[in-house]
């Protein structure tokens, strides 16, 4: 079914260049080739993200399809035997992972949004971008690339329910009583490496501390009541237009 | 190199490896001569120089650095000093055991239609006499003679076009090399065979998927399902020689997660078989997961003890399952002697009384999906597990409370493409990035030591992340394993507690193996994309 369908969508696209459409045989495809390993954002695999629209070996759609023909010897990357067709209609998902979710514009106004962010937002309080700012924080640098304007403006109004594991903090207290907080980087079964409130990398042995708690909560407010919608809507847009540094 | 050495390696390389030294391997602790260090696949070695007092003295003597940036998931063989390893995907080398320096290397390129689902492994050699033997990722067997690193035959097993490939160590059996083919996410129609070892001609073939010839057990598959029904056997089985008897783990029917155009048991996937050795002729099978829509390969060492069993001695099959079910069988009949499960599962509501699992209602794979414990990983899988005769215990490396959404989707077959038929979306699935940060929920790794003759389970050890390594035990009640967090830990194999570890900076995906050269034990894992090898310190 996903070849025929494919092959039909890439004899409409040949007719009639309606590119939504062959965007759509290529998400059929990235379902049945991709998907296991990818993952349905297309960041499952490690230091790989179809989001983020940037291709550690390729950059042109046709080195993208090369890839899928002959995959990438010495890594997990199988060939396929898709045809021209299909590996054009796929790679136009591809590109779709990222122009339709981190590549909208956003409603609000950018210049607003910065102004707030590093205003009466007080974001660069916690957050970095393009050099500035705190590092307790994650850097935004890149932040509009990563992530869509649904997801940017639930962190704003509800950071508890977006806030990743790769960003929670980490309270530790020492055999000898000193307590450490920050954001946890890294966590073994003997080890944790963090940033401290003091931007300082530390890293300690779990056999050192008394008490390890992470902490499920957001340390970043909510600005629900802090910003108007308007106000909510320009930052998303700033924050959408942060592209990562140039 | 110095004049000892070149009078040294001429010697060294000319031993000769009888079938009937692949039979006592327990004579010759000082070589590796099988995937598992032995045929029943118990990955246990009477070496006990490294002991569970000086094991603290462990220090590394040399690291060999593959290449390839594939998975390291080799186990190496070693053979009067010799190790002989294979680099992804079928790069061989002749190492000096001692030292890690090279002999010869084989670079065998596979053909550009070689397509594996899940990377561009390969697990290890078989040797018998001088030749040593290679499954291809492009679904070729090469015999290849172990002075030279020359190849002496290379016959095709399985058209790669469609999907074919061997990925794990052969199986020597008598005079033959008995192989399995992988392919089971691109809809083959799976098989365990032996070639003539010295002219690589098929002796026979047993196809894991029943078809016309074996008109009873095909219709266990919908309509015309069984031609492309997949159960890839994608491991190395093991052997008895006194019932003369294979026994051999199968993979997933397909399409994976939609099982709809496949109503029935889908015989033999997700199985033990047991052949016989010259025939390929099935004596018994068991199937632990039938009719599955979760990935549950049967793909995992076989392990062979002989102990008491309730009063009587008795041959036993051991066998720890990716379905979440640890085994027990009487290995002569295939009689299912008990089952327990031995980490969350939520798809069977426990096994009946001949074994079969007794399916949770509203527990398969739907087009919006179905949180389904443990994941498509498994709670463990092929990593190798171990049995220790000294301490009675069972080895399990395991993914504790791993889940997954599991969707199914309509796929047509199309040769050569991936027919998997479903969307499996990770809630904790356990794969983690570069940095590890776990959650609550997070499924974690552990060594899981079951006494097996009670089903109850004697300690565990916790990794904050899951593994992917096997595990070996010794004589001196010594445990090594590692995880994806990229220590090498030696346990004491009695409770569990840790008794050194290295950090390798690598995750290790393969098993650990042990030797001797000139009195000196040595320990090999690798990790990452290298191999370590570590001794006592002097």
């Amino acid at each position: 079914m996903v070849q025929k369908s494919a092959l039909a969508m890439a004899l409409l696209i040949s007719a009639l260049p309606a590119a939504g459409q062959n965007v759509d045989a290529g998400g059929q495809l990235y379902r049945a080739h991709c998907f296991v390993c990818h993952g349905q954002e297309g960041e499952s695999i490690p230091g790989v993200s179809f989001r983020s629209g940037q291709y550690r070996r390729a950059s042109t759609d046709e080195e993208i399809s090369r890839i899928i023909l002959g995959g990438i010897p010495g890594t997990g990357m199988p060939p396929t035997n898709l045809n021209a067709d299909e590996r054009r209609n796929l790679v136009a998902y591809l590109r779709s992972m990222h122009s339709t979710g981190a590549g909208a514009k956003g409603q609000g106004d950018a210049a607003r949004g910065a102004a707030i962010f590093e205003g009466q937002g007080g974001c660069l309080n916690c957050h970095r971008v393009a050099g500035r700012g705190s590092r307790l924080g994650p850097d935004l640098t890149d932040i509009g690339s990563l992530r869509n304007a649904a997801y940017l403006e639930k962190a704003l109004i509800d950071p508890n329910d977006t806030i990743a594991p790769a960003n929670r903090f980490i309270k530790a207290v020492t055999k000898e009583g000193a307590t450490v907080t920050g954001r946890r980087l890294n966590e073994d079964t003997h080890t944790i490496q963090l940033i401290d409130d003091k931007e300082r990398l530390v890293s300690l042995q779990k056999s050192d501390l008394r008490e390890i708690t992470l902490v499920k909560t957001s340390p970043m407010p909510s600005y629900r009541e802090k910003l108007s919608a308007q106000e909510l809507t320009d930052v998303v847009s700033y924050l959408l237009s942060l592209k990562g540094a140039q | 190199m110095n004049i000892r050495t070149l009078l040294l390696v001429p010697a060294l390389l000319s031993a000769q490896v009888s079938f009937d030294r692949l039979l006592h391997t327990d004579r010759e602790p000082q070589n590796w001569l099988t995937y598992s260090g032995s045929i029943n696949g118990q990955r246990y070695s009477v070496l006990d120089k490294i002991n569970t007092q000086n094991v603290k003295n462990l220090e590394l003597k040399w690291v060999f650095q593959a290449r390839s940036l594939e998975k390291f998931e080799a186990t190496p063989l070693v053979v009067d000093g010799v190790m002989y390893v294979t680099e992804a995907p079928n790069h061989v080398f002749a190492l000096d055991a001692k030292t890690g320096r090279i002999f010869w290397d084989y670079d065998y390129r596979p053909s550009k239609d070689a397509r594996v689902c899940c990377g561009s492994v390969n697990r290890g050699l078989a040797i018998l006499g001088d030749t040593l033997f290679m499954g291809t990722i492009d679904g070729r067997l090469i015999a290849i003679d172990a002075k030279s690193g020359k190849p002496v035959w290379n016959i095709e097993a399985g058209d790669p076009k469609l999907g074919y490939s061997i990925t794990h160590a052969p199986l020597i059996v008598k005079d033959k090399v008995v192989v399995g083919v992988a392919g089971g996410e691109y809809g083959i129609r799976g098989f365990i065979a032996a070639y003539d070892a010295k002219s690589g001609k098929e002796a026979w073939k047993f196809y894991t998927v029943a078809g016309p010839e074996d008109p009873k057990a095909q219709k266990s598959w919908d309509g015309d399902s069984w031609k492309n029904g997949g159960a890839p056997a994608w491991l190395t089985g093991s052997y008895d020689p006194s019932l003369n008897l294979i026994y051999w783990g199968t993979g997933n029917p397909g399409p994976d997660w939609d099982g709809d155009d496949r109503a029935g048991d889908n015989l033999y996937s997700d199985s033990a078989v047991a052949l016989d050795a010259d025939t390929g002729k099935l004596k018994w099978y068991f199937q632990f997961t039938p009719h599955d829509e979760f990935d549950y390969d049967a793909v995992q060492i076989p392990v062979l003890v002989d102990a008491e069993w309730q009063g009587k001695q008795r041959k036993l099959l051991m066998w720890a399952n990716r379905n979440a079910f640890f085994y027990v069988f009487d290995r002569e009949t295939g009689k299912f002697l008990s089952g327990t499960a031995f980490a969350k599962q939520n798809w069977a509501t426990g096994l009946d009384e001949a074994g079969r699992p007794m399916r949770a209602p509203n527990m398969s794979p739907t087009p919006a999906g179905t949180l389904i414990y443990p994941n498509l990983f498994g709670a463990t899988n092929w990593y190798s597990p171990s049995y220790s005769p000294r301490t009675k215990l069972f080895y399990i490396p395991t993914w504790q409370d791993s889940n997954m959404v599991m969707a199914k989707m309509q796929q047509k077959y199309v040769p050569g493409q991936r027919y998997t038929g479903g969307l499996p979306r990770a809630a904790n699935a356990g794969r983690r990035g570069t940095r590890n940060t776990p959650v609550e929920d997070s499924a974690y790794g552990s060594i899981l030591a079951m006494d097996p003759f009670t089903g109850k389970k004697k300690w565990e050890f916790k990794m904050a992340d899951v593994t992917d390594s096997g595990v070996l035990t010794t004589a001196s009640d010594l445990l090594f394993a590692g995880g994806r967090e990229g220590y090498f830990y030696a346990l004491d194999a009695r409770n569990g507690t840790e008794l050194w570890r290295a950090s390798l900076g690598g995750q290790m995906e393969a098993g650990p193996m042990t030797y001797s050269v000139d009195g000196k034990q040595y320990v090999s894992i690798a990790a990452g994309t290298s191999l370590f090898t570590f001794g006592l310190k002097e």
